[in-house]
């Protein structure tokens, strides 16, 4: 049975018509041709299909997308603003860290939730926070150094 | 519907699928005009041989070779590879290699890889080949467009100053100021009237310390694309009308399809579904409803299925299933010296012990993916495979066609780690295309990657090792069930040995790992080699230099043990019982590498934690320390996976741990503190860096183990009954 929804993704107003037990990570891919999401377990698992919803990174994976209804989804191509990267990706770049990059998306997305609730993390903030999302190239340092750098130039552009 | 397609429908016979063979590697040659379509105006240069030939990108063809680099008129040089990236780095260091020979920022080179339409046979991206062998091929032909430029500068300046020089894509006429670069070679027509044909085999590769490019910290090539999430990974890849599919699997390995009702689903609107042999799938506009097709179904389907052995009696079958020979390592390991059981007889002690390894797999982050598209007869797929040839080579024998109407391309891909060389996923993806008439994307869950792609070979290694008068080895015997042959012949300076790899029939499918046999190999000797240091009362690195002869294994396991402070750490340890040190070395494809590690042990509570990894890691002249430092750390981290709990379980035909919730893979949290000594030998050839950093890590750790516990665990993951890691 389709059922329409209406959410609002990467600020913009959305709206779909479908199944409401579809995962959002699929909608988001096959509806909407934003594959920024990716699929690496659809188990909540690896989080490299993480999203942030109302600002906190969820698992778009195992979320219906029946949930995010009038709610504020956003992805990683929703993360850069007038062609600007985000701290978080232009940290991420800094520090290399990225090998195949699958998983980029899904952490750059958790560590921009963790910077929202924590601006000044610490490394074990860090590693706490990151946990759950697997990098399966294994670059776990270089990714906790871009945290820690995205925290400083989140700081630096709002202080300008 | 299209006649080509017709009468493909009809001749296709039952999926081939699943079988392990190679596929022939051919060459595809699109037409000129398309060919002028993908990469614009400009020239084309090949390189057969040593000889070079260029021309217009609308001129005839007359060379052999495929075409190597494209130059456009805006002076973007378009350099073409088979190989392929799938999280190693080749996409930024062969982008290095060729800037460095064009004399052009990395900025300016544009890399096609892995499409089978456009690029030259480098072959697939397997055992560390790329940087020894890709590498130096492309430099030489970029060295030889750089060549060509200077030589029609100097024309066009009707000069013959030999000192003149490429710089940044353009060379200056120091008399006159005048310029000429790559831009005005691409707007040349008349280069092969001009030069007509020309060896260049005089064509000189830059000298490491002459390099600008090449062994600077270069970062990743299309990192922006990555953290936009704009990059296409092959199970992004969007097509017009394109449609999703699942895959009814059977219920257990060797499990055949007697019958299936597929009305329940053909019924659906919009969904394609399909039996051809075994092989049964499902297309339609979403996953969810392919999916939902498939679980109408599914019930109706009566298989036979099959005996097959379980994980807990594996070392006993293996050995029961072995034979002699023809170790699927591609060695033996025939190698041998002296005779053992001479110097076994001669032995004052001798010691022997079995080191059983698990299956495991690589779990790359990316499950296998592809969309395949057929027109007029002929198909394209997208797909994440090491091997494009192979998958064209499947493609073709799957259905009856040439390898002329398969197009493979490989979108650099979510990880490989030797795990991805087969083309099943394309096969399966092509099948539900041609049924569906439209492009469809295929994408495996995590259950079915863990189920129905290979494994890392499961093993038994069997020592047998003498120790003489003077506490020197006099004897050796290494025979390894199944893993394989790769560094099974010992290093170290031994008067009798002899090293043999015995096939097994494997209850699983197998293929390459990461660095394959030798992390097994290197695993059973490396700790072997200290229980033999213990019975003869030495320090371990002692009574490795004592059998090391003077080369680059003895120079990476000095530099670790001295960044460790190994001997210091040693004395500050002795009697500990709840800290210890171990340390492992191990060469394979030409690199060296060694690790020193220290573990926290809870012995009460049965646990350990490695707390600390430090590794020496040489690989001849270092390419591109960014990247180096990231795989050699990749290398180590994914390592501790396979040493300390990564093990696939499995009974009745089927993955009893096939998810990560129940396999579980090393997390930001099991991260050590680690340190890389990079060791750099501009004087030697570069080799790659992948594969080997992975070898010492697990017997370091076993060999900590038994220092601060006295109990010695054999197998891989390290663990028994009493021990296992946090
Ligand atoms: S795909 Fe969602 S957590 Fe793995
Ligand atoms: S970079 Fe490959 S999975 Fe993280």
């Amino acid at each position: 049975m389709e059922i329409e929804f209406k959410f609002h993704l990467n600020g913009k107003e959305c709206s779909v018509k479908t199944d409401p037990r579809r995962p959002l990570l699929e909608v988001l891919r096959e509806d909407l041709a934003l594959t920024g999401s990716k699929y690496g377990c659809g188990e909540g698992q690896c989080r490299a299909c993480t999203v942030l919803i109302d600002g906190s990174p969820a698992p778009s994976c195992v979320t219906a997308v029946s949930t995010v209804q009038n709610r504020q989804v956003q992805t990683i191509e929703g993360l850069a603003e007038d062609g600007r990267l985000h701290p978080v990706q232009q940290a991420f770049i800094d520090e290399d860290a990225m090998q195949c990059g699958y998983c980029v998306p899904g952490m750059i997305l958790t560590a921009t939730g963790l910077l929202n609730r924590n601006s000044n993390p610490s490394r074990g903030e860090i590693i706490e926070a990151m946990n759950g999302n697997l990098c399966r190239c294994c670059g776990y340092g270089n990714i906790v150094k871009a945290v820690e750098h995205a925290a400083r130039l989140v700081k630096e552009r709002s202080s300008r | 519907m299209n006649r080509d397609l017709e009468s493909i429908r009809n001749e296709f016979p039952e999926l081939e699928r699943y079988e392990l063979r190679e596929g022939p590697s051919y060459q595809f040659e699109l037409s000129r005009r398309e060919f002028a379509q993908v990469l614009g105006t400009g020239i084309l240069i090949s390189l057969a041989g040593q000889s070079i030939f260029a021309q217009g990108a609308n001129g005839s063809r007359q060379t052999d070779g495929a075409d190597r680099l494209h130059i456009d008129t805006s002076g973007i040089v378009t350099v073409m590879t088979s190989k392929v990236d799938v999280g190693q780095g080749s996409r930024t260091q062969i982008t290095q290699a060729a800037a460095e020979e064009l004399r052009l920022p990395v900025s300016r080179v544009r890399l096609v890889m892995a499409d089978s339409a456009l690029v030259p046979d480098d072959g697939g991206t397997a055992g560390s080949r790329t940087t020894p062998a890709t590498i130096p091929t492309i430099r030489k032909a970029c060295a030889a467009a750089r060549e060509l430029l200077l030589e029609m500068a100097l024309r066009e300046f009707r000069s013959e100053n030999s000192s003149i020089e490429v710089r940044d894509g353009v060379v200056i006429d120091p008399a006159t100021n005048k310029e000429f670069g790559y831009t005005d070679l691409a707007k040349r027509d008349d280069l092969n009237v001009a030069l007509g044909k020309r060896a260049r085999s005089d064509v000189a590769i830059t000298r490491v310390e002459n390099w600008s490019v090449l062994g600077r910290p270069t970062p990743q090539v299309g990192g922006e694309a990555i953290v936009t999430g704009r990059h296409q990974y092959p199970s992004d890849i969007q097509r017009p009308g394109m449609i999703y599919a699942k895959v009814l699997r059977p219920p257990g390995y060797g499990s055949k399809l007697i019958s299936i009702e597929l009305s329940g689903a053909e019924s659906m609107a919009g969904v394609t579904a399909l039996r051809d042999g075994d092989f049964v799938g499902f297309a339609a506009s979403t996953s969810a409803r392919a999916e939902e097709a498939r679980m109408a179904v599914a019930g109706t389907a009566k298989w036979e299925t099959a005996e097959h052995p379980s994980s807990d009696n594996l070392y006993e079958y293996l050995r029961d299933h072995s034979s002699t020979g023809g170790s699927r390592g591609g060695r033996s390991g025939g190698a041998a010296k002296g005779s053992v059981p001479d110097g076994l007889a001669a032995s004052k002690k001798v010691l022997r012990a079995s080191f059983p390894i698990a299956y495991i797999q690589h779990a790359p982050m990316e499950p296998r993916a592809a969309v395949a598209e057929w027109q007029n007869g002929n198909i394209t797929v997208w797909t994440g495979s090491q091997q494009p040839a192979r998958v064209r080579g499947e493609l073709s024998a799957a259905f009856r066609i040439t390898t002329d109407q398969v197009r493979v391309i490989v979108p650099d891909t979510g990880g490989g780690f030797g795990g991805k060389h087969t083309g099943e996923v394309a096969v399966e993806a092509a099948r539900l295309a041609l049924a569906a008439k439209r492009p469809v994307s295929l994408r495996w869950t995590r259950e079915e990657e863990f189920t129905w792609a290979y494994f890392r070979p499961a093993g038994v290694i069997d020592i047998a090792a003498g120790l003489g008068d003077d506490g020197s080895i006099v004897a050796w015997e290494h025979i390894n069930f199944n893993s394989g042959g790769s560094a099974i012949a010992t290093p170290y300076e031994i008067p009798n040995t002899r090293a043999e790899s015995k096939s097994c029939d494997s209850p699983l499918r197998e293929g390459s790992y990461r660095a394959l046999a030798s992390t097994a190999n290197v695993f059973a000797r490396e700790s072997f080699m200290d229980e033999l240091a213990l019975a003869s009362g030495s320090d371990p690195l002692a009574f490795r230099l004592r059998h090391l002869p003077k080369d680059r294994l003895r120079t990476v396991l000095e530099a670790a043990a001295e960044r460790f402070n190994w001997s210091a750490r040693r004395e500050k340890l002795k009697g500990s019982e709840t800290r210890g040190i171990g340390l492992a070395c191990g060469t394979e494809k030409g690199s060296y590498a060694a690790a020193c590690v220290e573990i926290e042990v809870d012995a009460k509570a049965g646990r350990y934690r490695v707390l600390e990894i430090c590794e020496a890691f040489e690989c001849g002249a270092i390419q591109n320390p960014l990247n180096l430092r990231k795989q050699v750390e990749g290398c180590i981290i994914q390592g501790l996976g396979g040493a300390l709990q990564e093990e696939i379980r499995f009974a009745n035909g089927r993955i009893l741990n096939p998810r990560f919730s129940d396999y579980s893979v090393p997390r930001f949290k099991d991260v050590p503190l680690i340190e890389t000594v990079l060791v750099n030998r501009p004087d030697l050839p570069s080799v790659g860096a992948g594969e080997t950093p992975i070898v010492p890590v697990a017997p370091a750790i076993a060999n900590a183990l038994a220092v601060a516990t006295g109990a010695r665990i054999r197998s891989m993951p390290i663990r028994d009954g009493v021990f296992r890691s946090v």
